[in-house]
């Protein structure tokens, strides 16, 4: 009977409504006295007080005081009631009884308050560990900001400084790859703010995504031509499947995205590795896939690669970590889902699935 | 005189190729590392004149890079990073950075930091007369001169400006100073040592809410610029 009331109240808490609390508080004092009642003859009114006492802690040790102190009074009371001389009557004939029904109560308080404190003592070191992680959160993309936005700052300002106060000293060619590292950080620089601005954008859920009819192997070329730009010696190659159909597809957003998977597989892989892209139509759904054969992810990186901020384990510098997390968002706006796998024998495999903009209209 | 030689220890492909040209065409020689671990062989490899050192690197953090090289690297070190943090300069500082600059930077004033971190690697061993525009500080008759009047000082105001002309050019932490000065046990006694800088400017400058000698670094500390 008791294993009993455990799991209620364990079930009750899910529920966790205060009123259904105190229905359930009373249910499970009551119908346990009520079955002792029953069975007074066979039940010494002492083992009925530890029963209920039992319960007590039961009920508290799920749910909110005021739920507890009813369950409490009411227990003394049934316990006064029912089972203590003379019977039926609140009034307690002897004085040990007195004693008893008192030590009772008391108990029963004690043990509804100091599992309260206990509780908010858990509550309150649960906030403190939440704020601290927030705190250091809070410290890492700060740090990471300043950093991303700095960085290319820092060329660009020293870049014209050498510019501004050199007098006809400086070689050409040093003057040449000057003007080169502005224009490269001031790219860089604006990639960032675009990642940012789009995230926010998608975090408002004011990005709708405008649909229009694609070419998918059109934003696949554009996508390697502009990835390769800065690229080292990685092999690229595109496998586009004949049944590939023109698809309706926010093509701004959905080259953002790919971008994003192709640009940093050739970050983040050595040189001399492939990158490979796949678009192909899985019923009417379009799948499109971006593998590399580098070293994969760590096992518990697969998840956390898509959080916002998130920077790989030993990664070089550069880099907001929001590559990842505005391919999803993008993916996500277009209903879509965007998954990741390692591969055999190494490597990563993207895959992004996107159902068409109304199924019904094709039919 | 040999052409002066920086290391630069940065993993920005970007800042050391700007570093590169704007180092080499000031007439140093150039050295680059972009990771702690190949920054600590070159050091040790190319023996530079200075090392200029970013403080968030992809192998170690750059705050234990410069406690390593200062276990037996004692040329000046100048820190060139994103971190603009106090806490994070006093640290370097403490660790035995000579100098800090924060990213962004101007050229003019980081080559005017180098040359400066330069100056103070040379002078390892003090001369006992040492002149600053119109101020001579001589450690051995323990006397100051502005404008070749003898300065009264008290024995407190003479340690701090002879502690500051030895470190020309560097900045000094609050705390570097007050344990320098009045020992460890004063280390937080900030209050002590804004009174005594008060003091020294109005002595020391021409116009004390322009200081020219003695420049306040906001939060971390002091520098004293003799050039």
């Amino acid at each position: 009977m008791i294993v009993v009331a455990a799991i209620i109240s364990r079930l009750i808490k899910r529920e966790s409504g205060k009123g259904y609390q105190y229905f359930a508080g009373a249910l499970l004092i009551i119908v346990p006295s009520f079955l002792c009642f029953l069975f007074h003859n066979y039940v010494s009114r002492e083992v009925v007080a530890f029963m209920l006492l039992l319960l007590l802690s039961l009920i508290a040790m799920s749910f909110d005081i005021f739920p507890v102190l009813l369950a409490a009074i009411l227990s003394a009371a049934i316990w006064d009631f029912f089972f203590l001389a003379p019977r039926f009557e609140f009034f307690v004939g002897k004085p040990e009884d007195m004693i008893t029904l008192c030590t009772f109560f008391f108990i029963a308080l004690l043990n509804a308050a100091l599992t309260f404190k206990i509780r908010q003592a858990e509550k309150k070191a649960r906030q403190e560990e939440e704020k601290a992680k927030a705190y250091q959160l809070y410290d890492i993309i700060l740090n990471s900001l300043s950093h991303e936005f700095r960085t290319p700052l820092a060329t660009i300002i020293a870049a014209t400084d050498n510019l501004l106060t050199e007098n006809g000293t400086l070689p050409s060619a040093h003057r040449a790859q000057l003007i080169k590292e502005i224009s490269i950080a001031s790219l860089r620089l604006n990639e960032q703010v675009g990642n940012l601005l789009n995230i926010s954008r998608i975090e408002s859920g004011l990005l709708k995504p405008k649909r229009n009819w694609c070419d998918v192997r059109d934003l696949i070329r554009n996508v390697i031509k502009k990835a390769t730009e800065n690229a080292g010696n990685h092999r690229i190659m595109v496998r586009t499947y004949d049944n590939l159909l023109p698809f309706e597809l926010d093509y701004g957003l959905m080259y953002h995205l790919m971008y994003n998977l192709v640009d940093n597989a050739l970050r983040y892989t050595p040189d001399e590795c492939f990158v490979k892209v796949t678009a192909r139509m899985e019923g009417e759904d379009l799948v499109l896939e971006v593998e590399d054969n580098g070293k994969g992810f760590a096992r518990d990186e697969l998840h956390k690669v898509f959080k916002k901020f998130y920077r790989g384990k030993d990664t070089k510098a550069g880099g907001l970590g929001l590559g990842l997390s505005l391919a999803k968002g993008i993916a996500e706006v277009h209903h879509g889902s965007i998954a990741l796998q390692n591969i055999y024998p190494s490597g990563a495999r993207f895959t992004i699935t996107i159902p068409p903009q109304n199924k019904s209209l094709k039919n | 005189m040999h052409q002066k030689e920086i290391l630069v220890i940065d993993d920005e492909i970007q800042i050391q190729r700007l570093l590169e040209i704007t180092l080499s065409s000031n007439g140093y020689k150039v050295h680059q590392a972009g990771t702690a671990k190949s920054g600590l062989a070159e050091a040790a490899g190319s023996a530079p004149d200075l090392i200029i050192l970013d403080l968030g690197l992809p192998d170690e953090s750059g705050q234990s890079l410069l406690l390593r090289l200062r276990e037996w690297f004692n040329k000046p070190i100048l820190i060139l990073s994103v971190q603009d943090r106090e806490e994070m300069i006093v640290q370097a500082l403490d660790n035995g950075a000579n100098d800090y600059m924060v990213k962004p930077f101007r050229t003019g004033e980081l080559m005017a930091r180098v040359r400066s971190c330069m100056r103070s690697g040379m002078a390892a061993e003090n001369q006992p007369v040492m002149t600053f525009r119109d101020l001579e500080v001589n450690l051995q008759t323990r006397t100051v001169k502005l404008e070749n009047e003898i300065l009264k000082l008290t024995s407190t105001q003479y340690l701090l400006i002879a502690l500051f002309a030895k470190n020309e050019g560097k900045v000094l932490t609050h705390q570097y100073i007050l344990k320098e000065i009045w020992g460890a046990e004063f280390i937080d006694q900030l209050q002590y040592l804004r009174v005594y800088i008060a003091q020294l400017r109005r002595k020391l400058e021409k116009n004390i809410d322009n200081p020219q000698y003695i420049i306040t670094e906001s939060g971390i500390g002091y520098r004293f610029v003799g050039k």
